[in-house]
């Protein structure tokens, strides 16, 4: 009877918080947000296929609960992005929210998951520099990067190949200004020219590639992810300036560009926090999995992706399945007591990874494959800029 | 040097708008119908074109093979759709060429998938061509100002000197007159769409190499042809040719230039981060300024 009353008292004040009632629940839900349409919907497409790779990979289950995975379309439009958020955490109720490519996107839908919703996001690929620091929040992890990082690994690589001069180009928008910043902070040598372009809607880099031509500088970086990539390296093979001005790149040529870039890529160097051949165990199940079942090679997106799903599952079988107590859950995602395929890493206070950055030069495979191979470690243990700007401690 | 190659780049995008938006032109002017769904006709000609080129294997034979239906897709929409519309009010004509786009967006998805494809250079154009010494320009770049001025040439003749041309002409000054003399309307028309189509299907074509060929490309482009008709005064030929080599020339000069003069007269960080701005709304200020000078566009019909 007390009993009986205890628990009756416990379902109205758990409803009167607009709580589920967690115990009754079966099932562990993720929303994954990613582009599945238009030109960039190859990327969500790798994203998907390791999502379920790893739900596949542990049984489809996590602490004996079932693994029920809502994708949804951002359209790559943030005002898309940001209502599709809103329908996973609102009418779904998912546990965790999780994808994210592009930066703009997330910068729109993070209040509406972290705060409206009081739901766990974690990002597989965007990372804002708002996020690492004024916005950082105590809702939201990051299985990636953020922007900064990986163009600043380019900087710091160019300077110990003794690049001189640069030119950056970078699309007009939140994670291209942030890669060009990132890739300025750290290298050392002349910045020959910058430009930015419109972004999403030119394809066209007729201009830039002429400007460039005139600048003569001794390399190009460029931020151009999934199609706009293919396009940047096309035309500037077309142009000529390939024979001249080498190009160094972030996120623009990689498992998804390369089937279009083809053999204009080879020899092009980049920078990544995860490539395909990094020799722990978990990686190379991953990979030759991955490529078993979908004929290509993974990227870093589905990788992020992959690691994203492990987080998840490290957390819920930590609670023994129970994520009734969002405090429980964050202690433990922030332990980041699961392996990821980079390899080990460990949070900083704004919950970005604290990782390795390496870099990788386009090759072909012995089956005549285009990928990419580590060919240098270019930083050890980065921690993001922005940290310090961030109020969790 | 550089200054030569950027206006060819400008010349190039210029005669690529000018072909999508000649066709816009005619058909505001001739049958007064805003057709939001001209984009479209862009985007079909790339399709189509793709289809074509990976079954023939050849670019030349497969653009040549798209046109035509390009032209059949654009007699289609008048006959079924647009030959409806001429005759209601400009708020209904935009309601249902609305529709147009989405359902040939979600066309091209049911029958081409979500993903875009991609049409490569072909391989005699694939290189670059010394223009001037030291100037190298891609020789595929150049072949679309070829081709581009070579259509633009032939319009002119067939507005100029033949009757059709003079037919279109008048159509565009007073529609219901030339109905009057007994001039087979339905015909023209039609004639005048699947025109209209065949021009913004090659410009949809001639693009995908250097762009790519994707679900609602045309609808970017759209709002650009919008303001180059306008600007260059609707119904006029003429018109939309100087506005498009304009907006060529005004879009190079905002991303290459403006971020230099600016510098000149601003602090250099405050001029980098306020050209990319500027240059996407330069050519809004200027059509505003040209129709405060002439409201009716610059070689408009006066009121």
């Amino acid at each position: 009877m007390m009993a009986g009353k205890l628990l009756g008292a416990a379902t109205i004040a758990a409803m009167a918080f607009g709580l589920q009632p967690v115990w009754a629940q079966d099932s562990i839900k993720i929303g994954f947000i990613s582009t599945f349409s238009g030109s960039q919907a190859a990327i969500g497409e790798d994203m998907r296929r390791s999502v379920d790779l790893a739900v596949e990979h542990l049984g489809g289950k996590m602490a004996g609960k079932k693994i029920e995975i809502v994708y949804e379309d951002d359209q790559f439009k943030p005002d898309v992005g940001k209502a599709r958020s809103e329908k996973l955490v609102q009418q779904d109720k998912v546990n965790f929210v999780a994808g994210y490519i592009w930066s703009n996107v997330l910068l729109a839908s993070l209040k509406t998951v972290t705060d409206e919703g009081d739901t766990i996001l974690i990002s597989a690929n965007a990372g804002p520099s708002q996020i690492a620091g004024e916005l950082c929040n105590k809702n939201f992890f990051s299985t990636s990067w953020q922007n900064d990082q990986t163009p600043m690994a380019m900087g710091e690589y160019l300077n110990t190949k003794g690049v001189k001069s640069l030119y950056v180009v970078a699309p007009n928008y939140a994670a291209g200004k942030d890669m060009a910043a990132g890739v300025k902070r750290t290298y050392k040598g002349k910045i020959a020219g910058e430009d930015y372009t419109k972004w999403p809607d030119q394809l066209d880099f007729s201009a830039e590639l002429t400007k460039i031509a005139a600048a003569k500088p001794d390399g190009i970086f460029i931020f151009y992810p999934g199609a706009h990539g293919v396009q940047f390296v096309k035309q500037w093979v077309q142009a000529g300036i390939n024979k001249t001005v080498p190009l160094y790149q972030v996120f623009s040529i990689d498992a998804i560009t390369l089937p279009q870039q083809g053999e204009l890529a080879l020899g092009t160097l980049g920078a990544q926090e995860w490539v395909n051949d990094l020799p722990n165990e978990q990686n190379k199940k991953y990979v030759a999995d991955f490529k078993n079942k979908y004929k290509v090679y993974p990227s870093y997106y589905g990788a992020q992706s992959y690691d994203a799903i492990m987080l998840i599952a490290s957390a819920a079988e930590a609670l023994k399945g129970d994520l009734s107590s969002k405090d429980k859950v964050r202690a433990e995602l922030k332990k980041a007591n699961f392996k990821s395929l980079r390899g080990d890493f460990k949070f900083n206070t704004n919950q970005f990874p604290i990782q390795n950055f390496y870099i990788q030069e386009t090759v072909k495979d012995p089956q005549g494959m285009m990928t990419v191979k580590t060919i240098a470690t270019a930083v050890k243990d980065g921690k993001d800029s922005y940290y310090q700007k961030c109020s969790m401690k | 040097m550089e200054v030569l190659i950027q206006v060819l780049n400008g010349v190039q995008l210029g005669l690529l708008m000018f072909l999508l938006a000649a066709g816009l032109t005619l058909t505001f002017g001739i049958m007064d119908l805003v057709n939001l769904a001209h984009g479209s006709l862009y985007m079909m000609g790339a399709y189509i074109a793709w289809t074509f080129i990976s079954w023939s294997d050849s670019f030349v034979l497969g653009a040549l093979l798209a046109l035509p239906a390009t032209f059949i897709v654009g007699v289609i929409v008048e006959v079924v759709i647009a030959r409806r519309l001429y005759a209601r009010d400009h708020l209904d004509q935009v309601l249902a060429t609305f529709g147009l786009i989405l359902f040939f967006n979600d066309l091209v998805r049911a029958i081409w998938g979500p993903a875009g494809k991609s049409i490569a250079v072909p391989p005699f154009l694939d290189h670059t061509i010394e223009i001037l010494p030291g100037a190298l320009y891609p020789a595929y770049r150049l072949a679309i100002i070829v081709v581009g001025t070579g259509v633009a040439l032939l319009l002119a003749w067939l507005v100029a000197r033949t009757r059709l041309g003079m037919l279109i002409r008048a159509g565009a000054s007073n529609r219901r007159m030339i109905a009057a003399l007994g001039v087979n309307i339905e015909l023209l028309f039609s004639l005048v769409f699947g025109l209209g189509a065949v021009f913004a299907g090659l410009a949809g074509l001639m693009a995908a190499p250097i762009s790519s060929v994707k679900i609602g490309m045309g609808d970017d482009i759209l709002i650009l042809a919008f303001v180059i008709i306008v600007t260059g005064g609707i119904g006029s030929i003429k018109g939309a040719f100087v506005a498009a080599m304009g907006v060529g020339q005004l879009d190079i000069v905002g991303r290459v230039y403006l971020a230099d003069w600016l510098k000149a007269v601003m602090d250099p960080a405050a001029a980098s981060a306020a050209a990319p701005a500027i240059s996407q709304v330069l050519i809004y200020i200027v059509m505003a300024a040209v129709l405060v000078w002439r409201p009716t566009g610059l070689f408009g019909q006066r009121q």
